[in-house]
């Protein structure tokens, strides 16, 4: 088997890791439901297994409070055949046992929770880190290995609080090699999205209208690594580059750093939270007070 | 003597008329004999252009033909040839006065902002021609006076060429090649040897042997002329040359100057011993013994790559090249800063063959060599407190630490803060706006309970059939063609449509309008550069330059709204889409011009009304 698989093995095998948002608080209120959703996911899938022998795709599902493994191309096997359900094809049926049992598990998980103050933003830092750890092994198993890449498939809204864990994962990828593309159903733009792509080397894309999301996804994000060199993909117009302060995980674009530890504050601190270092007066507030002196003095 | 009987002719035919010539300053004066007739002359000496004069001993009489600038010549014809020379002479010293002065007038007259010279106007008429985009540039602002040239230019000297700003003259340095490199000339006839010494190589010798400088302070004048001493200097380097040591043994014997030069250098040692004695050995080796080459014989390579043996009484009278190449070496390094004062760049001043010597130019600049050694030698000796401190430094760090006492340092306790903190906060403090508990679960429960019945739904269902509807697929796959023809007539959609929707826009726009717009695209780069340059104005200059530039500006923001209308109707999006960037520059140049004015009259009535209230 693995001299048949060396002699397959070309330049565009790809491993896709699919952050699919579960998030519950998103999709109740959409005009697309979720199975219409899934549908087009799910054939979007099959397309990207079909493209080469050996790709392979996984499968993590974004809850609200949790992540989990829903789907992994190389462990299922195809002798499960699903034959009592019409028209769904045997290669989903267990993708939709399991992401039915992480809902409940989601479910329950969120009754737990006392405190429900956040914005309904799925747990896209999971999601990531988990991503990232099966890639590593991926990388681990040999040299013969496929290329891999991160599809985000998201709708909720960024949660400022997950914003450093966000970027550490962005970090890790681009130190990884790994492009993450982003595809936002949702309707704010979402700055850490377009950020992982613009730092990774991904793809960003946010399309306008659900119904067309196979085509969108075929024609953006099936393409393999490899391809993308002689591909041109739909480059966005400008990045959000907005970081979220990290006292009050509000999204600002304009704040304080510190010059140590680079931790982005919205006001004014004596002593930054993060590393510990004293501040110095600022330079603003200084040359304020100087030229109110002046203005009183011909006044008086 | 300055008046001569002459004859006055204004050209050759005529007869002459008699007179006086007088030469006062700067005038050239004639007055006749006769006082009724009216050929009277004045002639100011600048405008002599030529004389010419008829030679002695041909027998034409002693006429000097005066030619001025505006073409006439007077010839005058002296009595005799004495007369003549004697003017003539006056009058080329008038001349040469003459032209002394003149330069100076036009220089005083043109202001040092606008003197340019020829080569550098020539220059830019040639980079105006090459570049038509930069001529057109140039036409619309500098004649139309928005822009002065200097400005211009000022930021296009790279244009100008990299000659007119490497203005600054190098200053050269040492040739690197040895001294002992200098071949002489040699006459197989008269078996000779020529030097050809130039003052460079006279520097060169003195900068690498003091003791060959020393030894011409003190010979010359008083014992030898330079030439012996040359000469003397060169033999020595001949007898190194041969290696025949008994011969130089013998040589230096009887002659005791020439032993000075096959001598090892005494003073260089002295030198090098002063160095090492002056460094601080726990801080760093700026010297140790090696710096001392001159003695280290049994290493380095032979002039001539052999390696025999040497008697040791002789020894003294070999050099190696490694000796040559170091010291050599350590004189370019320290530079020309000795010479400096002393020689122009190298052009030879005087070249020696050994006759029309100087001796008086090499005897000051080796003096001027050891003055500066002396000043270097004194501020490095060491005094004695410098030597004491030396010492106490020495033994400070020259101690070990397991044998000190305990020093207790003032500490600071270490604070490792808990990294449970930095997470935790990562929590945030964002507080929504508040929901009933009880109603947001009910809301979270219900959305829960709607996906998992999707999910349930398309297990049964399977995936939709179609899965996706090809107009809509279409849409998706022409997105950017069909959003444009939605916003325009049909007539137009129906070309739009199957063509390649990047296509670039400027080729379906005339010719005309096409470089119209881009010219604006050049020309208002280069004012908004201006503009924005001379913010914060702090002169008037400055001052008025904006002002000009903000015309010029509302003269093109015009223009392109011209443009814009004039333009058939189906390319007038795309236009506008096109200009739109420049026009919001422009719009932001606007709004900073008119902010900055208004706080600048604000900020005058403030201070005129603070004024008027305070006290006088």
């Amino acid at each position: 088997m693995a001299t048949v698989a060396s002699k397959l093995y070309s330049d565009d095998v790809s491993l896709l890791v699919l952050l699919l948002d579960t998030n519950p608080l998103f999709w109740s209120n959409r005009s697309t439901t979720f199975s219409q959703f899934l549908s087009h996911v799910l054939a979007f899938l099959n397309a990207v297994l079909g493209l080469n022998q050996l790709n392979r795709v996984v499968v993590i599902a974004t809850g609200y409070c949790s992540c989990d493994y829903i789907y992994d191309s190389s462990l299922t096997l195809s002798g499960n055949s699903e034959s009592g359900r019409t028209g769904m094809p045997a290669l989903f049926g267990s993708l939709l046992e399991k992401l039915e049992d992480f809902i409940v598990k989601d479910e329950e998980l969120i009754k737990e929770q006392e405190h429900d103050e956040r914005i309904a933003s799925s747990l896209l830092s999971g999601s990531l880190s988990m991503a990232l750890c099966y890639i590593q092994r991926v990388f681990r198993s040999g040299h013969l290995h496929p290329q891999p890449r991160i599809l985000c498939l998201q709708g909720s809204p960024d949660g400022p609080e997950q914003y450093v864990a966000v970027m550490n994962s962005i970090f890790s990828a681009q130190r990884l090699m790994v492009p993450i593309d982003s595809c936002y159903i949702g309707t704010q733009n979402s700055a850490f999205l377009q950020q992982a792509s613009y730092i990774t080397g991904g793809v960003h894309h946010a399309p306008k209208q659900l119904d067309g999301l196979f085509q969108f996804l075929t024609t953006i994000f099936a393409t393999d690594l490899h391809t993308r060199s002689f591909v041109q993909l739909p480059k966005p117009v400008g990045v959000d580059f907005r970081a979220s302060c990290f006292c009050h995980k509000k999204t600002i674009d304009m704040g304080y750093v510190c010059s140590v530890c680079l931790s982005i504050f919205c006001e004014h601190h004596k002593k930054c939270s993060t590393c510990g270092s004293v501040f110095g007066q600022s330079k603003l507030d200084g040359a304020s007070t100087v030229s109110d002196k002046k203005r009183k003095a011909p006044d008086s | 003597m300055s008046d001569w009987q002459v004859k006055y002719k204004s050209s050759l035919k005529d007869r002459g008329t008699e007179g006086i010539l007088k030469l006062r300053e700067g005038i050239l004066l004639f007055v006749p004999n006769d006082p009724t007739s009216d050929s009277k002359l004045k002639v100011l000496t600048p405008n002599i252009k030529s004389q010419k004069y008829t030679k002695e001993g041909s027998k034409k009489p002693a006429w000097l033909n005066l030619s001025n600038k505006q073409g006439d010549s007077h010839i005058f014809e002296f009595q005799n040839y004495q007369d003549m020379h004697a003017c003539r002479a006056l009058i080329t010293k008038a001349l040469a006065k003459c032209e002394e002065e003149q330069p100076k007038k036009p220089a005083a007259v043109l202001t040092s902002a606008e003197q340019l010279s020829i080569a550098d106007l020539e220059l830019r008429f040639k980079v105006l021609r090459e570049n038509i985009e930069l001529q057109r540039l140039h036409k619309e602002f500098v004649e139309t006076k928005v822009l002065t040239e200097d400005e211009f230019w000022a930021t296009r000297k790279k244009l100008l060429g990299k000659d007119s700003i490497r203005k600054s003259k190098q200053q050269v340095g040492l040739k690197s090649m040895m001294v002992s490199g200098i071949k002489p000339s040699t006459d197989g006839r008269t078996n000779r040897v020529t030097f050809n010494l130039t003052s460079e190589i006279i520097f060169q010798i003195f900068a690498e042997k003091p003791a060959v400088r020393q030894a011409f302070i003190n010979y010359v004048p008083s014992k030898m002329t330079e030439k012996d001493f040359w000469t003397k200097y060169f033999r020595a380097e001949y007898l190194y040359s041969t290696k025949n040591t008994a011969v130089a043994a013998a040589e230096a014997a009887e002659d005791e100057e020439l032993a000075v030069f096959l001598k090892p250098d005494e003073i260089l040692a002295q030198e090098a011993r002063q160095k090492i004695r002056r460094v601080d050995p726990t801080l760093d080796m700026e010297a140790d013994q090696g710096d001392d080459y001159t003695h280290l014989m049994d290493h380095g390579i032979q002039r001539d790559g052999t390696m025999d043996v040497v008697e040791p009484q002789n020894g003294q009278f070999r050099r190696s090249l490694l000796q040559d190449l170091n010291r050599h070496a350590a004189v370019v390094l320290e530079g020309r800063n000795i010479g400096k004062h002393l020689f122009a760049p190298p052009s030879i001043l005087s070249s020696y063959v050994f006759h029309d010597v100087d001796s008086e130019n090499t005897r000051s600049v080796a003096e001027a060599l050891a003055r500066v050694k002396q000043v270097s030698k004194a501020d490095g000796e060491t005094t004695k407190d410098a030597n004491q401190e030396r010492l106490a430094r020495m033994s400070r760090l020259a101690e070990m630490e397991d044998l000190q006492a305990p020093q207790n340092f003032p500490l600071a306790p270490l604070s490792i803060k808990d990294p449970r903190d930095y997470f935790e906060s990562q929590q945030g403090n964002v507080v929504n706006e508040p929901r009933g508990a009880g109603t947001l679960k009910r809301n979270v429960h219900e959305a829960y309970g709607s996906l998992k019945e999707s999910i349930l739904e398309i297990r049964t269902k399977g995936l939709r059939d179609p899965l996706i509807k090809p107009e809509v697929a279409f849409e998706v796959l022409f997105y950017p063609v069909v959003f444009r023809s939605l916003t325009q007539t049909i007539s137009t959609a129906k070309n739009i449509i199957g063509k390649n929707p990047r296509e670039s826009f400027l080729d379906r726009l005339p010719k005309s309008t096409r470089d119209e717009v881009l010219h604006h695209w050049t020309s208002i780069q280069e004012l908004l550069k201006h503009f924005w340059s001379s913010y914060p104005i702090t002169t008037t200059y400055l001052h008025t330059k904006v002002g000009k530039l903000k015309d010029a500006m509302s003269n093109s923001y015009s223009q392109l709204e011209a443009m814009k209308e004039s333009v058939q109707s189906e390319l007038r999006h795309q236009l506008s889409l096109l200009v739109r960037p420049m026009q919001q520059a422009l719009d932001a140049a606007f709004q900073h011009y008119d902010a900055d004015l208004q706080r600048r009259t604000a900020k005058s009535a403030r201070g005129s009304a603070g004024e008027a209230n305070g006290s006088v």
